[in-house]
């Protein structure tokens, strides 16, 4: 689960991160007293959304007066902002964050995440701050610094020296960069972080370290532990189907295709995508019904897929071990007469209890399409989602 | 011979009156596994399935001298039960539950490091021997004992996997899930070290997905050290960049942990890759049928 900037930096603000001063707004009238109440004459209006790419979206806006600030956020309220990263239809800005500008020596990087090859959190730094971190690791790897963290032992202070060096920090920097660091992992780890990224971490004109833009994944796992940040969900930042099924604890991506899938099984969900694309088609979705599908989930997974009007075939793959075929079948029956399915529905199951459902499938006498194995399933609504999209 | 399980593995289970224990100690029971006790804090002197419940794990292992325990505990309290399994003497963990704290997982991790115990999972179907040992939720009946060994990071691919082997008459040494999570116990390289060294398996065949570079890691072991066969099929070709794909550990981060990268890893490998999961069975077949073929001259 992604915070907002203007969250993330309350956090920052709360384990004595250095942040520059800043205020959110969800008005220009707000705006412009925000920024009449933090000091200085110089402001940045920040679009608040889950997304990075906002400076060159046109969501990051320097104003030079309280006025300029609020036509820079009544520009952006109540607008989709597209950023490399949203897709096409953007994210609605319900928030602005109004922040006092600052003076910027140095751009640097720094992040705490999860090193999978290891199992261990870790650092990476990088003296070249500001720009696409990802673009710097794949171009010039050697800009970018890691130092992953023994749990047992913890931080250790010459992991933070040589971080701090190799950043090009010096004298009571490095000190100040310790301790930035090490409040750093405190929180990842009271707070079950999957992700912290501060890009840039600005050396101002004076000397100091300052978190100029701060990004906080909070862990799905561990949110039941986490309550706070639990709360600091923001439902409009997610796409709607993807929110509907998570409210039916289905797992659910949306995807640009137009055959749906539904599948039990996240490896198989995956697939089932990969063979319908094999065979000429596009998926529109990735849907794992998991393990203890019912008749009553099915449905609601079939309300859920059909929601999507580019859609024109459904497939329904499910290889029976814990989830019995049967219930399957007769959850696919019922969504069909529920839901009055109009577009072909392609069934292949296989596993426990495939006999038996077969039967149910076949005694409904519903425009159901049974698939004999993986790729004739594919095939099948391939050929069906295809001839579906001619006749319109 | 197989690895990890077989008739003569003692397995418990943590979590044991639960209702996933429950049902699956007893689908394990009924399958011929050696189910000896289980453990539920404050139900022990219970029976359970007409086995012995126990309060700990050590309670356990000192009356029946266990050595595999299978591991049902919810989310919130499976750090500890592993932790807690280990400590007892259990030389095979294998933890099915879904939705452990990644922190969570790294502390484990770093304490099991230097034990003398494995850890399968979690987020897993489990370790079958088919025929002698199932510890774990996979469906029994689609397994054959046989001579391919299978190793996937998904369950369901997993039983995909299983069942062709099985109708093309090749049947399984052993199969291991290693689960979706992205920090967990036992890797592609540890269980593909185990099928080269095991008389029993002919062929190895390995379903990897997006996300990290396991598989990639895999590559580079099977290149230098696995003579067998490897059939490997890659989930996630179609997924987009940043989004979980149901399993935690799922994703494309930064750019990387794509398919294509693992595809092209694992070939360069000199592994059989197959665009289809419909095609590992076939694919296998063929494999060993060519390997067999220059013994016969």
């Amino acid at each position: 689960m992604n915070l907002h900037e203007y969250q993330s930096k309350r956090v920052f603000a709360d384990y004595g991160i250095p942040v520059p001063a800043g205020k959110v707004a969800a008005s220009e009238a707000q705006a412009v007293a925000a920024a009449r109440e933090l000091a200085g004459r110089v402001w940045v209006v920040k679009a608040q959304v889950h997304a990075g790419g906002r400076g060159k979206a046109g969501g990051v806006r320097l104003c030079r007066s309280a006025a300029e600030v609020g036509r820079a956020a009544a520009a952006m309220l109540g607008q989709r902002l597209v950023t490399k990263q949203t897709g096409a239809q953007g994210l609605p800005v319900n928030l602005v964050y109004v922040e006092s500008g600052s003076a910027i020596d140095r751009e640097l990087y720094l992040s705490l995440l999860l090193n999978r090859d290891r199992g261990r959190i870790a650092f990476v730094a990088s003296a070249a701050g500001g720009m696409d971190i990802e673009e710097v690791a794949a171009k010039e790897p050697h800009k970018i610094l890691h130092s992953d963290i023994d749990p047992a032992a913890g931080l250790q202070g010459y992991q933070c020296r040589r971080l701090a060096f190799g950043l090009g920090l010096a004298d009571g920097q490095v000190v100040e960069f310790e301790r930035i660091a090490r409040a750093l992992y405190r929180l990842y780890l009271e707070r079950d972080l999957g992700l912290i990224e501060i890009n840039p971490l600005i050396v101002t004109k004076d000397g100091r370290l300052v978190a100029l833009d701060a990004k906080i994944n909070a862990e799905a796992n561990a949110l039941y532990r986490q309550p706070e940040l639990a709360q600091l969900r923001d439902p409009t930042q997610e796409d709607p189907m993807e929110r509907a099924a998570s409210e039916h604890d289905l797992s659910y991506v949306s995807l640009d295709g137009n055959i749906a899938c539904m599948v039990n099984g996240a490896g198989l969900a995956m697939a089932t995508m990969d063979l319908i694309k094999l065979h000429g088609g596009e998926p529109a979705n990735f849907l794992d019904v998991g393990g203890t599908a019912t008749a009553e989930r099915v449905t609601a997974a079939f309300r859920l897929i059909l929601s999507n009007e580019h859609v024109r075939a459904v497939l329904v793959n499910i290889f029976g071990g814990i989830v019995r075929c049967d219930v399957i079948a007769q959850g696919i029956v019922q969504a069909v007469k529920q839901v009055g399915v109009k577009i072909p529905v392609i069934v292949r199951l296989e596993g426990t209890n495939a006999d038996q459902a077969r039967k149910i499938l076949a005694a409904s006498k519903l425009a159901i399409t049974a698939a004999r194995d993986l790729t004739d399933a594919a095939t099948k609504a391939v050929r069906l989602a295809g001839r579906a999209q001619a006749r319109r | 011979m197989s690895i990890l399980v077989n008739q003569k593995s003692r397995v418990i289970c943590q979590g044991f009156t639960g209702k996933q224990g429950t049902f699956h100690s007893g689908q394990a029971i009924a399958y011929g596994t050696n189910l000896v006790g289980g453990v539920t804090p404050g139900r022990g002197g219970e029976r359970h399935l007409d086995r012995p419940v126990f309060d700990t794990v050590h309670d356990v292992v000192a009356a029946t001298r266990a050595d595999v325990s299978m591991i049902y505990v919810p989310a919130p309290f499976a750090a500890d039960a592993i932790l807690e399994a280990a400590d007892a003497g259990i030389r095979l963990i294998v933890c099915i539950t879904e939705g452990i704290p990644v922190n969570d997982m790294v502390k484990v991790r770093a304490a099991l490091t230097g034990s003398r115990c494995r850890l399968v999972g979690p987020n897993c179907p489990g370790v079958i021997t088919p025929g002698e040992c199932k510890v774990g939720i996979m469906p029994g009946f689609i397994h054959r004992p046989g001579r391919v060994g299978i190793v996937s990071r998904s369950g369901t691919l997993t039983y995909e996997a299983v069942y062709q082997t099985t109708i093309l008459g090749l049947g399984q040494s052993s199969c291991i899930g290693i689960g979706g999570d992205p920090v967990r116990g036992m890797n592609f390289v540890d269980v593909i070290a185990l099928f080269e060294k095991d008389e029993d398996t002919a062929g190895i065949i390995m379903v990897g997905e997006i996300g990290g570079s396991d598989e990639e890691t895999a590559a580079g072991y099977i290149r230098h050290h696995v003579h067998k066969p490897v059939v490997a099929y890659i989930a996630g070709v179609t997924a987009p960049a940043g989004k979980r794909m149901g399993h935690a550990g799922a994703v494309i981060a930064g750019g990387k942990g794509t398919a294509a990268d693992k595809y092209a890893a694992l070939e360069a490998a000199g592994v059989r890759t197959v665009r289809s999961p419909a095609e590992l069975g076939s694919a296998m077949k063929s494999a060993l049928a060519k390997r067999r073929r220059p013994r016969k001259r």
